[in-house]
């Protein structure tokens, strides 16, 4: 399964992720309660310039992640057109993709691996109610794993639906799913029990 | 506990397939996401905490960034962005739908119906609207205004969680958890 990990390597690629992570949370906090838009737009064009000192390319990816945002934009347009807060419309948008952009940009440029890691070392202190880090370790590559199978199996119920019916696939059709799902955990169980378990 | 732990990564991939999957019409011509869908049958099916578990599990693998929600998002850009209250709310609204699955005696359906309403929706909003409210920069009122459209689709689906949970426990007696 492909990550949003960005393929262009960065000089941001190369900062632990620990750090990155402390330092999107804390600019994260500075930019959210900000209303001036002079402070927005300033705090915009910093997260423009942190994109474009990595290359245009870079600057270009990380433009495509913020495209699935355009329906809120859309929606913040209308309303303040209507409300005639055209200025704190403006500002509101900005201050939501700066956040957003920089979030991105530590999820672009920080390898899976590593922010696996992080969550196992921050996981730690749950061992001690039960949650060794093994344990979820081994639940995030199930899941990693598993997303691509149970895909394939729903597009094998669904093309199965549709060679047997004029209709279109309704939801049904999540009761086979569903079942897969359950069925390949009980399997799974046995799998790692007769390997020696958890 | 192995059984518990790919039981819990198994209906964490499941909500991410019901996201990705665009296709299924969950009212005949109407194509909307399954995502939320999956997070309801994750506590009417798991039951509260295996649900909540599999749910915060996908969570967290959408923060590291695999694009597991609706349209291929994630990523930590996705807890910036006006739908925060509703991704971290998840978890809790698996959380009250299984309990409410679990403890109200009423035929599994509706038990799972009467969950995903409390849970699915209510709980969910609650705590979606107000993220959507800080990000956006409006008020609560303002929010619920923004966040009305969808609650349509969200009641349709809570009816197909106990149709679906009620079709799982007619094929396989004793399968579904929250009832175990």
């Amino acid at each position: 399964m492909l990550t949003l990990t960005s393929p262009v390597e960065t000089a941001f690629h190369r900062v632990p992720a620990g750090r990155k992570l402390l330092a999107l949370a804390a600019a994260t906090l500075v930019i959210i309660p900000l209303t001036d838009l002079r402070w927005i737009a300033a705090a915009s064009l910093m997260v423009v310039l942190l994109y474009l000192s990595q290359g245009r390319e870079f600057a270009r990816s990380g433009l495509r992640m913020l495209w699935p945002l355009w329906p809120v934009l859309l929606v913040l347009g209308v309303w303040h057109l209507a409300t005639g807060e055209v200025r704190g419309g403006i500002g509101i948008a900005l201050r939501m993709l700066a956040a957003i952009a920089l979030a991105n940009l530590v999820t672009m440029t920080t390898r899976l691996d590593d922010l696996i890691a992080v969550v196992e070392r921050v996981a730690r202190p749950l061992a001690r109610i039960g949650l060794q880090p093994r344990t979820l370790a081994v639940a995030i590559a199930l899941v990693i794993r598993f997303t691509p199978v149970l895909l394939l199996n729903a597009g094998q119920l669904m093309e199965a639906w549709r060679a047997r019916s004029a209709r279109r696939v309704g939801w049904p059709v999540v009761v086979p799913l569903a079942l897969t799902a359950l069925d390949d955990a009980e399997r799974l169980a046995e799998a790692l029990r007769a390997r020696g378990g958890l | 506990m192995e059984r518990n732990v790919t039981l819990i990564a198994l209906f964490a991939a499941l909500i991410a397939v019901l996201g990705l999957v665009p296709k299924i019409d969950l009212i005949s011509g109407v194509p909307i996401t399954a995502q939320s869908l999956g997070v309801m049958l994750c506590g009417t099916v798991l039951g509260a905490r295996r649900g909540a578990l599999a749910v915060l599990l996908f969570v967290l693998l959408v923060a590291l960034g695999l694009p597991l929600l609706a349209g291929g998002r994630g990523g930590l850009g996705v807890f910036a962005g006006p739908s925060v209250g509703y991704i971290v709310g998840f978890p809790v609204a698996a959380f009250v739908t299984g309990w409410i699955t679990e403890n109200w005696k009423a035929d599994i359906g509706l038990a799972a119906f009467g969950g995903a309403i409390l849970g699915g929706i209510v709980v969910l909003y609650a705590l979606g609207i107000p993220g959507m409210a800080l990000i956006l920069g409006k008020s609560l009122p303002e929010a619920m205004v923004l966040a009305a459209p969808f609650l349509a689709g969200d009641i349709i689906k809570a009816g197909l969680a106990g149709l679906i949970t009620s079709g799982i426990a007619k094929v396989r007696p004793g399968i579904v958890l929250s009832r175990g």
